[in-house]
């Protein structure tokens, strides 16, 4: 019988590593001028420095420099003031050199940390993350599996490869082992991750779609029995492709190595892959013994050596952090902690901050993004930005509704129809014919012909028995085909019948 | 006393990707041997305090700019292919997975 | 007009400028010669006949479009250079037929001065050797004694100089490959300071060695063709940003009155042949008759430096070879449909790699894995430092180092290919050079044996026209005494 979590967490305490790399945004690649556009056709964009060709010579894209130096002021690292490059060696059809341009032991920043909040049985509680490294390094090309059962690498025929992304920038961010959390891993492993993608998307370094793999994020994870002060063997999952995976893989895999070390069991120092329909992992390669990378540094390229001006005015010239916006805005919006978390964890705050933007109501756009955007997004089981509704669709909602044009009820309607993609909140008002029935002598007049219907039901209402309007209501609004404002319908109702 | 032995330069030449036939080995070996026994007197040359050269020019922070510039078409990124199928290197089965 | 084959490039050069002759009759002389010549010598891996003959035709259309110094003028290019659609060795069969989509910026330099490429030349496979018998396509041989080698790495541009099958060659030099084979052919041969001239497009075997440079039978040759192809390039981050030191004037001055020129002691004694000696003492004579200073210096860690090179020129060919792999370009075996990339991989770089290639590249993968590195290539760099200490030292009272280029003259083709280390002690000389990064000339001294000798100029980093002055001033005198370039006593050729 597997393990449940929290018998896990109650003999274990985890360990975590997270290496997350991210695709920069660049117009051009790391060591040559090719361009970096998503989705071009195959070997379209290549040359001989990023095929690897017999005589070709890397140089550094200046820009790239620059944005790293950008992450790790933003993660508050150390700027080395000399780094260089070096060769990671090994054998791989993806990578045209067959070896790739990293740095080892002198990367570009160090010593960094990335606090991150989590919703705790005690309430809000604080983890710093402490960051060991951040460098440059550069992506490899893409490989598809042709023939064989699933078409992935296992039973494949053979492969075809396409270096249109060999060579494009990336940045490697690493932390020191994350100890601590106890039974919180999971959800600090996704709030790191998360934090990190806000913090690089407000340095706008990259586009960080982890479904499109500009974010990836491999986990390390280890159990140790609870107070031995050791720890334990480590595995490593890759292929985890979104933030619910991350938390879902940190858990799988404390679960999985607790099954194992309970049975007296070694956990095994590996690659695994997450799988995302089961959520479980995959072994992969073995790691039982270390790859020999024999890095040395490399001699094509001049170490890199940013002078001490230009650091601080990039340093002042960093964006505002998430954090500190999130607490600006909780300010202004006076959200007590547990409804901002809240938001934070559905990542509202950005499409809500748009929305006051656009004129709402900080309350009212809260309402809408927290309450029936995030049901429809979670059935769909998308994030709320991929809903589709955007901000400004939110905020002319509640433009109309504020102009009585729109009753709450079918407010929702309208929401429901944007989300389907039937067009913008104005467009389906117009095809669907949903209007608010304000017209009172209409709803007076339906008024009293649902009064003449149920005589009965009237003379309750008339003595007193105000729970008996429902059923009166409820036949106006059949009337009205839903477009009357209940409330009101309830407030005339109860004038004509003597109970106002 | 040999440096280095037959399963040492097999171990190597795996790590290199070359496969070694039995004969090679052998000679291989002992040449290998050969050699590090010449350059060994390195080893004792340079005290802890002399630091590793790794470039004789003392230059830094040669970049270029984030500007794009043309690309090979795909015919010429792909004319020494041995194999090719639309517009992609054709290799065969990839075994191994990514580091 | 078979006597345009032993003018010198300035020469020919200047005849093509007043039109008493065409760049096509050039051409196409030593074409013939190569025809004559070359199933004997084998300098040649390819010959572009047609495509020479184009370029020279538009050499004579467009006369006043470089404002060359050798434009129209042929010349053999090292095959480790990457020319567009010419196939491009490097001397192995892993690389068989296959032809660049693109040039090497020396090729492109080359190009825009109008001069003329005649073909591609033999070489050590991937530049590791000293004899040009590690060749995949077989040896060449020496024109003073076609039993004897050329020497190498660059045997191939030597002995196409010293045969007359071109009057400018294209050489590279990571531990000798150009000074070597100029000794032993009786040519002049430099390597500029490191990153004078631009790597890129040049196949590389060890990075922070390899060196593009000019060959010639004549100093001021040299220094013409040293100023078409140096300069800085924004796509060889290792390239000096800096004006090209002005060698042709330096060629032309060939003044040494009042300098001093350092001896280097280590690089001289046991192992140095009588003959070399001799006449490396008769080329300081001559230096000091012309104003020199002759003074003794000591670099005593110039011992470590073969040790220092062997280690690391390995380790960075171990990974700089890595990217021949079958899968993009090159030669490709056992894809059979029932191998796996890895073994094909595998089986391709046995078969396609050649002796000494797989040895270094083994070497180089010991000395850079783990638990090794320190111990071995981490300690090399370290000597490394040593040595541009010991070079630093030395010009703090000395403008220019001389030694023997080579410590024996052309040895037989076949006698030291069994044993590397004996192999390796050819350059004994050369390779400090290339660890300090600094730069170098070999030009002929004499005889001995009817072979020629070589006399080794190093100059400080940036300072290559210190080469051209003393080179020129050492020429001048010999120049005068022969009779001409040192070539023009070469044996006939005897056609088989």
């Amino acid at each position: 019988m597997a393990l449940t979590y929290e018998e896990v967490v109650a003999k274990y305490e985890p360990s975590l590593g997270l290496e997350v790399h991210v695709e920069l945004n660049t117009q051009t690649k790391m060591f040559c001028g090719c361009a970096t556009e998503f989705g071009a056709a195959p070997n379209t964009q290549t040359c001989p420095v990023c095929l690897g060709m017999p005589g070709a010579l890397p140089v550094v894209n200046e820009k790239a420099i620059e944005s790293t130096i950008r992450i790790g002021l933003a993660l508050n690292c150390a700027i080395t003031p000399k780094s260089r490059f070096a060769r990671k060696n090994y054998f791989y059809p993806d990578m045209p050199k067959n070896f790739q341009i990293s740095q080892y032991d002198e990367p570009i920043c160090t010593n960094g940390y990335l606090d991150v909040e989590v919703e705790t049985d005690e309430g809000s509680k604080t983890f710093r993350i402490e960051i060991e490294r951040v460098h440059m390094e550069e992506d490899t090309g893409k490989s598809l599996h042709v023939g064989g059962a699933t078409g992935r690498i296992h039973g494949a025929e053979y492969s075809l490869l396409d270096y249109n992304r060999a060579g494009i920038p990336l940045v490697e961010i690493v932390t020191k082992v994350v100890s601590g959390t106890g039974k919180y891993a999971p959800e600090v492993a996704k709030a790191y991750v998360k934090e990190l993608r806000d913090i690089l998307r407000s340095l706008g370094v990259s586009d960080v779609k982890m479904e499109q793999g500009s974010l990836r994020c491999d986990a390390n994870v280890s159990l140790a029995p609870i107070g031995s002060g050791k720890l334990g063997t480590r595995s490593e999952t890759k292929n985890v492709n979104s933030l619910r995976s991350v938390e879902r893989a940190v858990r799988g895999e404390m679960i999985r190595h607790a099954g194992l070390l309970d049975k007296g069991e070694r956990v095994i120092q590996e690659t695994r892959h997450f799988q995302e329909d089961t959520g479980a992992t995959r072994s992969g390669r073995s790691k039982e013994q270390a790859e020999d990378y024999r890095y040395f540094p490399e001699p094509d390229l001049t170490p890199v050596a940013p002078d001490a001006p230009w650091i601080e005015q990039l340093r002042s010239d960093l964006p505002e952090k998430p954090s500190v916006r999130r607490a600006r805005l909780q300010e202004q919006w006076q959200v007590p902690d547990k409804e901002m978390a809240a938001m934070v964890n559905a990542g509202a705050v950005d499409l809500v901050e748009e929305t006051v933007a656009l004129g709402a109501d900080p309350t009212k756009a809260r309402g809408w993004w927290l309450g029936e955007i995030s049901r429809l997004a979670n059935e769909a089981e998308v994030e709320l930005n991929a809903a589709g509704i955007s901000p400004k669709d939110v905020a002319r909602i509640v433009e109309l509704i504020g102009a009585g044009e729109l009753t709450d009820k079918l407010a929702r309607q309208v929401v429901a129809s944007v989300i389907a993609g039937e067009g913008d909140p104005d467009s389906v008002i117009a095809i669907k014919g949903i209007k608010v029935v304000s017209d009172e002598s209409s709803l007076i007049a339906a008024i009293e012909k649902a009064i003449a219907a149920q005589p009965e039901t009237a003379e309750k209402v008339r003595n007193g028995h105000l729970p008996a309007a429902g059923a009166l209501i409820g036949a106006v609004m059949k009337e009205t085909k839903g477009q009357a404002d209940a409330a009101r319908v309830r407030e005339l109702l109860l004038g004509l019948l003597g109970q106002a | 006393m040999a440096r280095i032995s037959r399963d040492e330069v097999a171990r190597i030449a795996a790590l290199a990707r070359i496969t070694l036939r039995e004969e090679e080995l052998g000679d291989l070996a002992g040449q290998i041997d050969v050699i590090l026994d010449a350059v060994a007197v390195v080893q004792e040359a340079a005290g802890a305090d002399v630091p590793a050269m790794s470039h004789p020019l003392e230059i830094t922070n040669v970049t270029r700019p984030d500007v794009i510039v043309p690309s090979l078409t795909p015919d010429e990124a792909l004319s020494g292919a041995p194999a090719s199928e639309e517009s992609r290197f054709r290799v065969p089965q990839i075994l191994g997975e990514e580091a | 007009m078979s006597d345009l084959i032993k003018k010198s490039a300035s020469e020919l050069a200047a005849l093509i400028a007043r039109k008493e002759v065409s760049s096509r009759e050039v051409t196409q002389a030593h074409l013939d010669q190569i025809s004559q010549t070359d199933s004997l010598i084998h300098a040649f891996l390819h010959v572009d006949s047609e495509g020479a003959l184009t370029q020279a035709e538009m050499a004579d259309k467009n006369q006043n479009s470089t404002k060359s110094p050798l434009h129209g003028v042929p010349l053999a290019l090292k095959d480790v250079l990457a020319q567009k659609g010419i196939p491009t060795t490097c001397g192995s069969k892993i690389l068989e037929g296959w032809r660049p989509p693109y040039d090497a910026t020396v090729v492109t330099k080359l190009k825009d001065a109008g001069v003329v490429i005649l073909g591609k030349t033999n070489m050590d496979e991937f530049a590791m050797g000293s004899s040009t018998e590690n060749s995949a396509y077989g040896p060449t041989r020496n024109p003073w004694d076609t039993d004897r080698i050329p020497g190498g790495s660059g045997g191939g541009s030597a002995a196409a100089l010293a045969a007359f099958q071109a009057p400018l060659a294209i050489g590279t030099d990571t531990g000798g490959s150009i000074r070597q084979p100029a000794a032993v052919t009786g040519t002049v041969g430099v390597k500029p300071t490191y990153g004078g001239v631009s790597r890129y497009g040049l196949v590389a075997f060890s990075s922070s060695l390899d060196q593009a440079g000019p060959c010639a039978r004549t100093v001021l040759d040299t220094a013409l063709l040293h100023q078409v192809i140096a300069g800085h390039d924004p796509k060889d981050a290792t390239s000096i940003n800096a004006p090209v030191p002005d060698v042709v004037a330096a060629a032309q001055r060939a003044d040494v009155k009042g300098m001093k020129i350092g001896v280097v002691k280590e690089l001289s004694g046991e192992g140095y042949e009588k003959g070399v000696a001799e006449r490396f003492a008769e080329s300081l004579a001559i230096l000091e008759s012309q104003g020199a200073e002759i003074i003794e210096v000591s670099c005593p860690n110039f011992t470590f430096a073969l040790g220092a090179y062997y280690l690391i020129a390995p380790s960075e060919a171990s990974s700089n070879l890595a990217r021949f792999d079958a899968m993009r370009y090159g030669l490709r075996i056992g894809d059979d449909g029932t191998k796996s990339a890895e073994e094909v991989m595998s089986l391709t770089r046995d078969a396609g790699f050649g002796d000494e290639v797989k040895r270094r590249i083994i070497l180089g993968t010991y000395a850079l894995s783990a638990g090794y590195y320190d111990a071995f290539y981490g300690s090399a760099q370290k000597v490394r430092t040593l040595i541009t200490r010991d070079f630093a030292a030395a010009y703090s009272k000395v403008d220019v180092l001389v030694s023997p280029t080579t410590p024996t003259v052309a040895f037989k083709i076949g006698e030291k290919s069994n044993d590397p280390v004996a192999m390796y002690l050819s350059d004994v000389a050369t390779i400090p050079v290339n660890l300090a990064g600094v730069a170098s000339m070999s030009l002929p001294a004499g005889l001995s044996d009817g072979l020629p000798v070589g006399f080794q100029i190093i100059a400080p980093a940036m300072k290559d026209d210190r080469l051209y002055l003393v080179g020129g001033a050492l020429e001048r005198e010999l120049s005068a005494k022969w009779n001409g370039p040192l070539t023009h006593q070469i044996p006939d050729l005897v056609l088989r």
